[in-house]
């Protein structure tokens, strides 16, 4: 039997990429015009940031303000100096990153396996959703005492508390992506004979990555506030600590600077998670 | 084979229940191509599913004569995340059969019902039409004895419609496959079937039933038969539209 003849939607549009240069004359401008755009937004951010820093400078330095209480940019440089020289800044990156880190990790692999498990079992679900909505709603910090008692000061506690405060999000994201897959193919794995594992493995899973992604977003913010607020209740070490530190002793230097680090590696992580979504989503 | 003898299937919801199929008997005979026809909400998705076992029957007994059978719906429903090839052995990994013997078979089928150019490709940059042949493709792909097709047209336009219509029958008679359509189009399921069953409104009973035999079996030669206004005419009384 010979090929049948295509149907008539079934030609293919030959797509122009990136790689042809025979555009048309309206599709170059239409490229130089996004361009242009994209330059005037990222100039745009750098002045902002140029202006903010520049501001609180000269504001600092013509005793406008008080450069004890508001710290400055210079002032920021130089405890970041210090710090490099004595040998602690690093320390104190370390230890919180490597909190923040820790926690993110565990909160997203325990809050997605539990996630299986309440997709794969309904009632398991309606038992346990008064529980989740609860302790989604209890603000975490409630339990520092308990946590100080229970696991210690260390950085146990610390991820502890990392953990109690992003896991929520990762079980009821991950879940909420589970159950809006596509009915129709649920229905096709069902009629393949398809069990549980293996429709989780082959469907499940792979459709709802774009969730998990963005659940590792929502996620690392929270880790961020998890381990900060750890620190602010137990430690001995970490940025979180130099904050409390720095606003006890009022070196408001040493506030500023650790704030500034944290913004940093905030933005670096959520980066790296938006650069990883990048690549599955292509 | 399949043989639905006295089958009731009733929904329970928390609103109430629905009984759905009500004392349904009919056969498909083994190489038979066989169309249940009925009016909305009658119940022949439900049918579907009872044939496939989705659903197991409140009462009565779904006979089936052995072997695979396989499943295809109104819409595609191919995984984005998956080349064209990919979709088609989707089946043969879920039924744990995924040999290379049967990964080439499947490519086979595929290249010779013209996906030869396609099977790399995603699923999204195919026609609706195209992408429906895939899905009968994948169907296929773990060698089913039995398809069960559920209005697998119905989301095209009328022009696809007619070409993806023609092109399923052409495939399953070439492949030489039983298949049970449901369907709420009258003339997709003459100038398909050999037997019409005609269903009533919800519980879904069976009303008549028609051999079709004239044409020369292709789909576009039937609608062109004097037959076939004849024979719509009979099915259109018969659901009361
Ligand atoms: N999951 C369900 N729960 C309750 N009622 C249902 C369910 N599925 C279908 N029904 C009811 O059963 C009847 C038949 O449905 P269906 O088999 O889908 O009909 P058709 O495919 O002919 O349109 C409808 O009245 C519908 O409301
Ligand atoms: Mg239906």
């Amino acid at each position: 039997m010979t090929a049948l003849p295509r149907a008539a939607g079934d030609k293919e549009i030959p797509m122009k990429n990136k790689k042809d240069n025979n555009f048309s004359r309206e599709h170059l401008a239409y490229l130089r015009k996004e361009r242009n755009k994209k330059i005037v937004i990222t100039v745009s951010r750098i002045l902002i940031l140029v202006a903010i820093l520049g501001i609180w400078e000269l504001c600092a330095q013509v005793k406008l303000i008080d450069p004890f209480i508001t710290s400055s940019p210079s002032r920021v440089v130089k405890t970041i100096g210090d710090l490099i020289k004595n040998g602690t800044l690093f320390y104190h990156i370390g230890i919180t990153l490597g909190e923040t880190i820790a926690g993110f990790a565990i909160a997203v692999v325990l809050g997605y396996s539990i996630a299986v498990l309440l997709w794969a079992s309904d009632s398991a679900m309606k038992i346990l959703e008064p529980y989740i909505v609860v302790l989604n709603s209890l603000p975490k910090i409630a339990l520092g005492p308990l946590i100080i008692i229970w696991i210690g000061t260390g950085y146990t506690a610390i991820i502890f508390m990392t953990v109690i405060v992003s896991i929520i999000v990762c079980i009821m994201n991950s879940l909420a992506g589970f159950i809006a897959v596509d009915r129709t193919k649920l229905l096709l794995m069902r009629s393949m004979g398809a069990g549980k594992v293996t429709t989780l493995r082959k469907l499940i899973m792979p459709a709802s990555l774009p969730a998990l992604m963005n659940t590792l977003k929502v996620a690392v913010g929270l880790a961020w506030i998890g381990s900060i607020m750890g620190e602010y209740i137990v430690s001995k070490a970490g940025l979180g600590y130099l904050i409390v530190y720095g606003g006890q002793v009022f070196k408001l230097d040493l506030v500023m600077t650790a704030t500034f680090i944290l913004c940093l590696l905030a933005g670096g992580m959520y980066g790296i998670i938006a650069i990883i979504e990048k690549r599955f989503n292509k | 084979m399949l043989k639905f003898e006295n089958i009731t299937y009733t929904y329970h919801t928390k609103e109430g229940e629905t009984t759905a199929v009500k004392d349904l008997t009919f056969t498909v005979e083994d190489g038979q191509f066989v169309s249940v026809i009925g009016p909305s909400g009658c119940g022949k998705t439900t049918i579907l599913s009872l044939a496939a076992g989705i659903l197991a029957p409140s009462s009565g007994e779904v006979k089936r004569g052995g072997g695979e059978f396989g499943y295809m719906l109104q819409r595609d429903a191919l995984f984005p995340w998956r080349s064209v090839e990919q979709n088609i052995f989707l089946p043969l990994e879920v039924k744990k059969r995924n040999t290379p013997e049967m990964r080439q078979k499947a490519v086979a089928l595929a290249e010779k019902y013209g996906l030869k150019d396609f099977l790399k490709k995603s699923p999204n940059q195919l026609s609706g039409g195209m992408r429906q042949r895939v899905a009968l493709i994948r169907t296929l792909a773990a060698e089913p004895d039995m398809l069960m097709l559920g209005e697998p047209f119905s989301a095209l336009d009328y022009q696809t419609r007619l070409e993806v219509c023609d092109d399923v029958q052409s495939i399953i008679k070439g492949e030489k496959k039983t298949a049970l359509l449901v369907t709420h189009d009258i003339s997709e399921a003459i100038a398909l079937s050999d037997k019409v069953v005609v269903l009533s409104a919800r519980p879904a009973r069976v009303v008549a039933e028609h051999k079709i035999a004239f044409g020369d079996g292709s789909p576009k030669k039937r609608r062109e038969c004097p037959e076939f206004s004849q024979t719509f005419e009979i099915l259109r009384k018969e659901l009361g539209i």
